[in-house]
This record gives structure tokens, C-alpha cells and sequence, in this order.
């Protein structure tokens, strides 16, 4: 291995039309093109996807661990926010 | 011969360059330096490996002598080869391995694409099926040749004096001999003056981005095509046809 390390790539993948980019993995690369060869090299090689998005991991803007209660709990028992009240039609997929 | 003759080994002539290649890049299997770089590699020479495939089964039953693929690949001789000889010079470092692929892919590429309007229908199939992959494979060399030629002083010398070192192997690939002329005569096959040209132009410019010099024109190394190697081959093959020579007829 090299002893200097590229930078890291998030990589995500649409698995076919219709459906959104979902996270896959990570790869290191020296540039964007790079990164797009090795998400695809080393992602995609069993047919996983038809479209590759890649992103510099150090921009993407994460939430912070040690706010994760601020954050996220008061949606807990909010549950008139979730669509539970519905039947959902049958053939309805990935919703 | 026959031009149903001369079309069987020109497909067993394509299977030949598809083998050796993939053979060649396959002996760099975990040791490259990055991991995602070592998959990539693993990946064109496993499709190498799997043309190489198709174009040997379909030799084989054209032949129709009772051969297998396994056959062709691993109970022939050096001298019954007929790759080129660029596919079977070693791997080098790495702006070796690239600046090979670079200049055979781009010539591979526009073959293929000839080939996929040829008269006969699979191996029409073959190259279409086959031209996707080294699509994506010229693509990826590419941009490691600009990336070497256009980076540091030291990489810009060593691809330099990798592309001057094999630049003679490239000639053969246009050398148009009676497989050539009657695959285009007879089959619709691709016009080697025409791809000639065509790779001048790809490669030009390729070199040029990368900030490199296009070798001088230079006298050509030629034999490959005729089963006369370069002294690297029998080592090649030495190593690739071992298990089935010292085991016949082993399987998994």
C-alpha cells in the first residue's frame, strides 16, 4: 500500500429508474473522474446500478453525534406526522 | 484457404490477443498498489479473458476438429499463437502496463467497432458485446496516461520512455496480411488503413493532453500475426498453460 493515502469518496447508487441514489460504500481516489471509475469497479461489477454519484467525503455536512437528542427525538412522539392513519393502495411500491 | 478458413483464424487470431492480454494483466493481480485500482484491473482482465473465451469457442466449433477452447488456449504451442506482439510485452512499471493498454485498447476499440458490422452474425455479436467493455477500459487507461504525462517530472519521463519503448509495436496492427484482406473482402471486415488512421488521430490527441511527444516514425516489429514472438512470450505462456500440461485433463 501506499504510503500516501488519496482522498475518500462517498459513493452512491440509483439501483434502476425511479428509485433515488442510495449510499453504497466509500473509495479512495486522486481526483473526481478517478473516483467515478472506482465506484464503478469496484460497486457496480454484479449489475447493482445504472447510475453512480460520487462526493468528496469531507463535503458532505453531517449532524453532529453528540446532538442527536436535540435533533432527532422531538420527532418521536410526534406520530400525526406519519402516515400510519392510511390504507395503502395494493401496488403501490416504494413508497 | 478458404475465406470460411481465413475467417476461422482470424477469429482464433482475435481470441489470441484477448488471451495473452488478459494473461498479462492478470499476473498483476494483488500486487497493485491501490485496492481500487487492483479490482479495476482484475476486472478488464477477466473480460479480457472472457472474449478471448467466445472468440475460441466459436473458432473451435468452425473448426469443427474437436477442440475446445481449453484446447486452443492451453495445449498449442508458442509458434501457433498469433497475437500481437504489443498484448504480450511485460508488464513493466506502471506507466508500462498503461501506455500498452492505452495504445492496443484504442486500436482494439476501433476494430471492434468494424467488426460489429461485418457479414457474419456472431462474430458481429462477439465484438458488439465485446466493444462495450473496451469502451469503459480505454477510458480508464486514458486518463492514467494523462494523468502520468501531465504530473510530475519523473512520471512525465518514465510514460515518456514507455510510449518510445512501444511504439514499435504498433505497426503490426495495421500490417494487413491475407486474414486481414479477406475478412474485408469477403465479410465486410474492417479496413486496417482506415483504423490506421483513425488511431493516429485518437492517440495524437490523447498524447498531446497528456503533454507527451508522439514517437518518430521508426521501423516496426512485426511477426506476431505469423506465430514469430518476442522472447518474452514462452515465458507467458510457460507459466499460463502449466496446470493442464503437468495435470492433462484436470478439472474443478
Amino acid at each position: 500500500m501506499s504510503e500516501q493515502v488519496w482522498p475518500l469518496y462517498e459513493v452512491f447508487i440509483r439501483s434502476r429508474g425511479g428509485l433515488s441514489h442510495r449510499h453504497a460504500g466509500s473509495v479512495h481516489a486522486a481526483d473526481d473522474q478517478m473516483a467515478l471509475d472506482h465506484a464503478r469497479d469496484t460497486y457496480t461489477r454484479r449489475s447493482e446500478g445504472v447510475s453512480l454519484w460520487v462526493v468528496r467525503s469531507d463535503r458532505i455536512v453531517a449532524s453532529d453525534p453528540a446532538e442527536t437528542a436535540a435533533f432527532f427525538e422531538p420527532a418521536e412522539d410526534k406520530i400525526y406526522r406519519h402516515p400510519t392513519f392510511y390504507d395503502i393502495p395494493d401496488g403501490v411500491e416504494n413508497l | 484457404m478458404t475465406s470460411e478458413q481465413a475467417l476461422t483464424a482470424y477469429i482464433l487470431r482475435l481470441g489470441d490477443s484477448a488471451l495473452i492480454l488478459g494473461q498479462r494483466m492478470l499476473e498483476l493481480v494483488a500486487a497493485y498498489p491501490e485496492l481500487e485500482e487492483e479490482l479495476a484491473n482484475a476486472n478488464f482482465a477477466l473480460d479480457y479473458i472472457g472474449q478471448a473465451r467466445m472468440f475460441y469457442t466459436y473458432a473451435a466449433e468452425r473448426e469443427g476438429a474437436g477442440r475446445s477452447e481449453d484446447d486452443l488456449a492451453y495445449l498449442r504451442a508458442e509458434h501457433e499463437f498469433r497475437n500481437l506482439l504489443l498484448v504480450e510485452q511485460p508488464n513493466g512499471h506502471f506507466g508500462d502496463t498503461i501506455v500498452r493498454q492505452v495504445l492496443f485498447d484504442a486500436y482494439y476499440l476501433l476494430l471492434l467497432e468494424a467488426l460489429t458490422h461485418c457479414s457474419d452474425e456472431r462474430l458481429a455479436e462477439i465484438a458488439a458485446r465485446a466493444e462495450k467493455e473496451v469502451r469503459y477500459h480505454l477510458r480508464h487507461s486514458a486518463q492514467w496516461l494523462l494523468r502520468l504525462g501531465d504530473g510530475t517530472e519523473e512520471s512525465h519521463q518514465k510514460v515518456q520512455g514507455s510510449l518510445d519503448d512501444l511504439w514499435r509495436y504498433t505497426g503490426e496492427m495495421f500490417a494487413a496480411d491475407i486474414l486481414d484482406d479477406t475478412l474485408r473482402t469477403s465479410f465486410d471486415g474492417p479496413d486496417l488503413s482506415a483504423i490506421s488512421s483513425q488511431w493516429l488521430t485518437d492517440i495524437t490527441a490523447i498524447v498531446e493532453e497528456a503533454t507527451l511527444t508522439l514517437p518518430q516514425q521508426q521501423p516496426m516489429a512485426t511477426g506476431g500475426k505469423q506465430g514469430r514472438h518476442t522472447e518474452h512470450f514462452g515465458y507467458l505462456i510457460a507459466e499460463m498453460q502449466y496446470l493442464p500440461r503437468t495435470y492433462p485433463g484436470v478439472t474443478w
